[in-house]
């Protein structure tokens, strides 16, 4: 079975689902990645829950200011119209529900739209940082991850076996093999990757998949 | 009126051993990386650490020059260990020679904030359905539920800021601010390591974050290359 997009096209298919004027916070990891494909004249502003609204690219080497980092310590640069602020409000912006979509990494998310991604149980500790502010307060909450583990163990499941993030919080799963949103009805997959048959995204997936009446493959 | 005290040494004589000591910082950015030297040649043991993360990406510089020395013995964090790495906390942790309670990072800031404001405590939606609930207050609004998370205070609370003036007006550099105006507020005695001290007037009103009567000591910082990861 093929191992589907890599994880550029996983963030540029991810970039696609926002749209013009749309506040957004990326998760550490794979989601830092959907930066680089929001185009200029989109209009989305990025937010970040360290203290900053309207950052841009990652800086280059010479441009680097250890002042002027994302979530992940890395080094950014900033667009006009940007604002700083305390952990507090940056925590208000998204409790309070000004944050409108969240994107994500996960470990594992359930058929009802649990999320576990901050913790391996073996590791005996995580960090949960700001993802269950994230997944509580933000206005939908995509999730993007490879589709299956390393060693092919499902990421998507009836039940999380990790420890919670938040229970009933996904709205959307965008892997390297699909667009799948969590639905009343259960999983519904909206579209697949090129070259990735419908029957290889149900192999890859623990619970039983519902099939968009518009099912079609992904666009990229 | 003048807060500025003459060398680390001094503003931190008084840090007995355990004490609750907030510290600012995110990453990298916002670390009183001079006064935790100062902490670390004191040698105050039994310390309980206030911080979103107990450090590991400058482990020279930051709060895991104290882990090494065992003089921190319990933590409240929010990010305490990173991904492909095992820092000076986390290896301390699994030995069991130092406790963690583990606070979502909204919920960690909003603890501070209420601390410095005087109120004990809040419900918040964060958390319900995980770990994070475990014994606490659960009450319903809006037909959603919400825990009860009470405030955070400390007997000295570590910042950084980049100007203060005399009298401890603070202004922060971008992402650098994070935690350290929210945890001046909610300690005893707030120690402010800043980038340059001017004085009284020379600070626009309208830029001021901290105003002083939150902060009691001010030092001016060594200046650090501490570069990326």
């Amino acid at each position: 079975m093929t191992s589907g997009l890599s994880r550029e096209l996983i963030a540029l298919r991810a970039a696609r689902e926002l749209r013009s004027g749309q506040y957004v916070n990326l998760g550490i990891g794979l989601p830092t990645l959907v930066s680089n494909f929001i185009p200029e004249e989109m209009g989305v502003v990025l937010h970040s829950e360290n203290g900053a609204l309207g950052f841009g690219r990652i800086a280059d080497e010479g441009e680097m200011d250890i002042d002027l980092v994302n979530a992940s310590s890395q080094p950014l640069t900033l667009k006009p119209g940007a604002a700083f602020f305390d952990s507090a409000l940056a925590f208000g912006m998204i409790r309070g529900g000004h944050v409108n979509v969240s994107v994500l990494g996960a470990y594992q998310v359930s058929e009802k739209g649990d999320l576990a991604n901050w913790m391996v149980t073996d590791r005996r500790v995580g960090s949960i940082g700001g993802s269950m502010d994230l997944v509580s307060g933000a206005g939908s909450v995509i999730v993007v991850m490879e589709h299956t583990t390393r060693s092919g163990e499902y990421r998507i499941v009836s039940e999380c076996t990790y420890p919670l993030t938040g229970r009933r919080v996904v709205n959307t799963i965008i892997t390297s093999l699909a667009v799948i949103d969590i639905t009343p009805k259960g999983l519904l997959l909206r579209e697949v990757a090129p070259s990735v048959t419908v029957e290889d995204v149900q192999a890859a997936t623990g619970p039983r998949l519902l099939l968009a009446e518009d099912l079609r493959e992904m666009e990229l | 009126m003048d807060k500025v005290v003459s060398s680390p040494e001094e503003a931190v004589a008084d840090i007995v051993n355990g004490s609750t000591i907030m510290f600012g910082g995110f990453g990298v950015a916002g670390i009183p990386f001079t006064l935790i030297k100062a902490l670390y040649e004191k040698g105050t043991k039994g310390i309980t650490a206030i911080t979103n993360s107990p450090g590991g990406r400058l482990e020279d510089f930051d709060l895991s020059v104290l882990f090494r020395k065992r003089q921190i013995s319990e933590v409240i964090a929010s990010y305490p260990v990173y991904s492909g790495k095992v820092n000076a906390f986390e290896e301390l942790y699994l030995k069991g020679e130092v406790g963690l309670e583990l606070v979502p990072q909204g919920t960690f800031a909003e603890r501070i904030r209420a601390g410095g404001a005087g109120i004990p405590g809040f419900y918040t939606p964060t958390g319900v359905g995980t770990v994070a609930e475990e014994g606490k207050e659960k009450r319903t609004f809006g037909g959603k539920e919400h825990l009860l998370e009470l405030a955070l205070r400390a007997d000295f609370a570590l910042v950084k800021a980049h100007k203060a003036d005399r009298m401890g007006n603070l202004t922060y550099r971008m992402t650098a601010r994070n935690f350290n105006p929210l945890m001046a507020t909610a300690a005893d005695i707030t120690i402010a390591e800043v980038d340059e001290i001017v004085e009284v007037g020379e600070l626009d009103p309208e830029s001021v974050v901290t105003p002083g009567i939150y902060v009691n000591r001010i030092i001016k910082g060594e200046k650090y290359d501490v570069g990326f990861e």
